[in-house]
């Protein structure tokens, strides 16, 4: 027999928990949605430059950062929009950005591959693969030297791990014990080709042994799961006792980059990963749960595609840079 | 005024700096291992006993992450001093320097600082061609990075408390030649420069070029070790009666073109002095920007005297004879007069 404190408190606990899922799932819908539309705007030549999207990952982004403070950082790849939104750089200002305008985040200059807000603890998106991992080592030397308890995590894809940078970062966090959350998102290509054609193990998190941290394999599809384990890896980062490696299967519903049919993939394989969708994971969760109707989650999703055609309206009513303001910000003063 | 090595000068920088502000760190491999060098060329060596290792900090022998490592603190609030023990191992880590920690201001569109230094030692020294190379115009060819390259004891410790006070990433290369490193980490054929230091605080900015001596014939601008050997074929001809100035431009980004236009002004005859390799090289770009801004101040046509362009050879023999002597910047200086 549970007392009734015990019942009250289970009830709250699970009150939380709906909220928590709510909000994930609220966040990774705006993911979702923020990219279909790029792709959409991308394909009517509307947006110039190229487009690396993040769809069918967006549980590893929202569940990583959830719990990340304002001061915390996080570093990117070249496929940056949804770490940057889950890392709260606003919405108004990347999709200004995609539409090159003087409000970017980047004030036009970054583009697509370099989005980011540092005063949201977003750093520029590094789009050389495995060249934002050893920045990250920086960004944790700088939290701890600054006796913060401030953490960094830091995305890097499955075709990072074959990089110099990789093993440099890894070694030097290990070794200095840095507040270093170093997370894979393995989607099973780098670009075209199979993560299985160009390494030897089956898990890249089995390479933290190497290093003397710890590494974790998950689910990567469900947002519940990378947000444990994020927990988990964030309090031993801020607690001093150093990096960890987490490991996320995923995988893009979408080309490697614009103009992609992904001919190199298994269809069989599209549709088995098609069907763990993390959006449809979450929503049949909070559905069976009943931490919301359907009703309720059409109207978190009609608010989240509002926000989303203001953002595009303001980008378009924003004004574009002038030429010669590429002449500027080349140092700081 | 204290008598100080260009290793001495640069360590009191560093000192000094440190003390003034926590957020200064340097890292790099082999900088203060408890009975090791104290870097490469003992620039270092002790300042762990002050600052502990934490600030002092060695690391494995991973360019990719010295430099990658600096990029990151710089932009998170930390002033870097990192540190390679050879330039050409620059190569190593030239991604992150030239794709992060050159563009991350201007990719951000400026709200992104990157305050970091990075110490380069440069110079063919009789180690083979991979620890020899000087490098300076790969990077002047870089947006977003400064480029320094002090000569003296003194403009080593302002030109580098100035540049751990830039915003921005500033690269020095020092010449291995010219640091007067003592005991084991003395170079066999070193100049060691003693220079006059001052004890009260000085401040060298960036893009302002010295004349090391006077003349009224020919303009000699040379850096680093080319400045003494020029310094040394000024002697040679003055005793020929033909008058040398030689500029030390002593920073390369930014560079002080008005120094050299007020010089030919004067002489009309310029003559360019670099240890790097000829084809490309920063003597190439003040050539053609001295073209473009003073031609008409000249009376022959602007020459450079350069590493030829080959690997730096081991032999002593060889290797003398790529890189510019006294003897053939006095010979190029003849057949300028005679131009």
């Amino acid at each position: 027999m549970k007392t009734e404190n015990e019942l009250v408190l289970s009830k709250a606990d699970k009150n939380k928990a709906a909220a928590r899922l709510l909000e994930m799932y609220e966040q990774m819908f705006l993911l979702r949605s923020y990219e279909e539309k790029i792709y959409f705007l991308f394909l009517e030549g509307v947006m110039p430059g190229t487009i690396h999207q993040s769809q069918g990952q967006e549980a590893c982004a929202v569940g990583m950062l959830f719990d990340l403070r304002k001061e915390d950082y996080m570093t990117s790849t070249h496929r940056p929009a949804g770490h940057c939104l889950a890392k709260g750089v606003s919405l108004d200002s990347m999709m200004a950005e995609m539409f090159a305008k003087s409000t970017g985040c980047c004030k036009g200059k970054g583009g697509a591959m370099h989005t980011g807000d540092i005063s949201v603890g977003a750093i520029p998106a590094i789009a050389i693969t495995a060249g934002g991992m050893p920045v990250a080592v920086g960004v944790g030397l700088s939290c701890k030297m600054r006796r913060t308890d401030n953490v960094v995590v830091c995305f890097f894809g499955d075709g990072a791990s074959n990089e110099g940078a990789f093993h440099e970062a890894m070694n030097a966090a290990a070794i200095w014990k840095l507040p270093v959350v170093f997370v894979c998102e393995n989607n099973f290509y780098g670009a075209s080709t199979h993560i299985k054609l160009v390494t030897n193990i089956e898990n890249i998190a089995d390479r933290a042994s190497a290093y003397g941290m710890p590494g974790e394999v998950v689910e990567g599809n469900d947002v519940e799961l990378v947000n444990e384990a994020a927990t988990r890896a964030i309090a031993r980062a801020r607690k001093g006792e150093g990096p960890t490696i987490i490991e996320l299967k995923t995988y893009r519903r979408c080309g490697h980059s614009r103009n992609d049919a992904c001919a190199y993939r298994d269809k069989v394989e599209e549709k088995e990963w098609y069907a763990k969708d993390p959006l449809i994971i979450s929503k049949n969760r909070i559905l069976e749960e009943k931490y919301a109707t359907a009703e309720e989650l059409e109207q978190i999703e009609k608010r989240v595609l509002q926000r989303i055609e203001d953002a595009v309206e303001y980008a378009k009513n924003s004004p574009d840079p002038k030429p010669e303001d590429a002449l500027e910000h080349v140092y700081a003063v | 005024m204290a008598k100080m090595s260009i290793a001495e000068a640069l360590r009191e920088a560093i000192r000094e700096e440190m003390r003034r502000d926590e957020r200064v760190f340097c890292l790099g491999e082999d900088i203060d291992i408890p009975g090791g060098f104290g870097g490469a060329f003992t620039v270092t060596l002790g300042l762990s006993k002050e600052f502990g290792h934490e600030r002092i900090l060695d690391t494995p022998i991973s360019e990719i992450m010295i430099a990658g490592a600096a990029v990151g603190a710089a932009m998170t609030g930390m002033i870097p001093i990192a540190d390679v023990q050879y330039g050409d191992f620059l190569f190593c880590m030239m991604d992150q320097l030239a794709d992060n920690a050159a563009k991350m201001t201007y990719m951000s569109g400026g709200t992104v600082s990157v305050p970091m230094v990075m110490r380069a030692p440069v110079g063919a020294t009789t180690r083979g061609a991979q620890h020899a190379q000087s490098l300076e115009s790969f990077f002047t060819h870089v947006p977003g990075l400064k480029i320094i390259c002090p000569s003296t004891a003194y403009d080593a410790k302002g030109l580098l408390k100035t540049a751990i006070r830039d915003k921005n990433p500033v690269v020095v290369f020092e010449h291995k030649l010219l640091y007067g490193s003592k005991g084991n980490r003395a170079e066999k054929s070193a100049l060691s420069p003693v220079g006059e230091v001052p004890e009260e605080e000085y401040l060298i900015p960036f893009g302002e070029g010295v004349i090391r001596r006077e003349g009224t014939d020919i303009t000699i601008v040379a850096n680093l070790l080319m400045v003494y050997r020029a310094m040394e074929a000024a002697e040679i001809l003055e005793k020929e009666g033909i008058s040398v100035e030689v500029i030390d431009p002593r920073t390369l980004v930014p560079f002080d073109y008005e120094l050299v236009l007020s010089s030919i002004k004067k002489t009309s005859r310029l003559m360019i002095v670099e240890e790097d390799t000829r084809r490309n090289g920063w003597g190439a770009e003040v050539a053609a920007q001295i073209a473009e801004d003073g031609l008409y101040y000249l009376d022959a046509p602007i020459i450079r005297v350069a590493t030829y362009d080959v690997p730096i050879p081991f032999a002593p023999v060889m290797e003398n004879f790529v890189v510019p002597s006294a003897a053939r910047i006095a010979e190029a200086a003849r057949k300028l007069m005679k131009a």
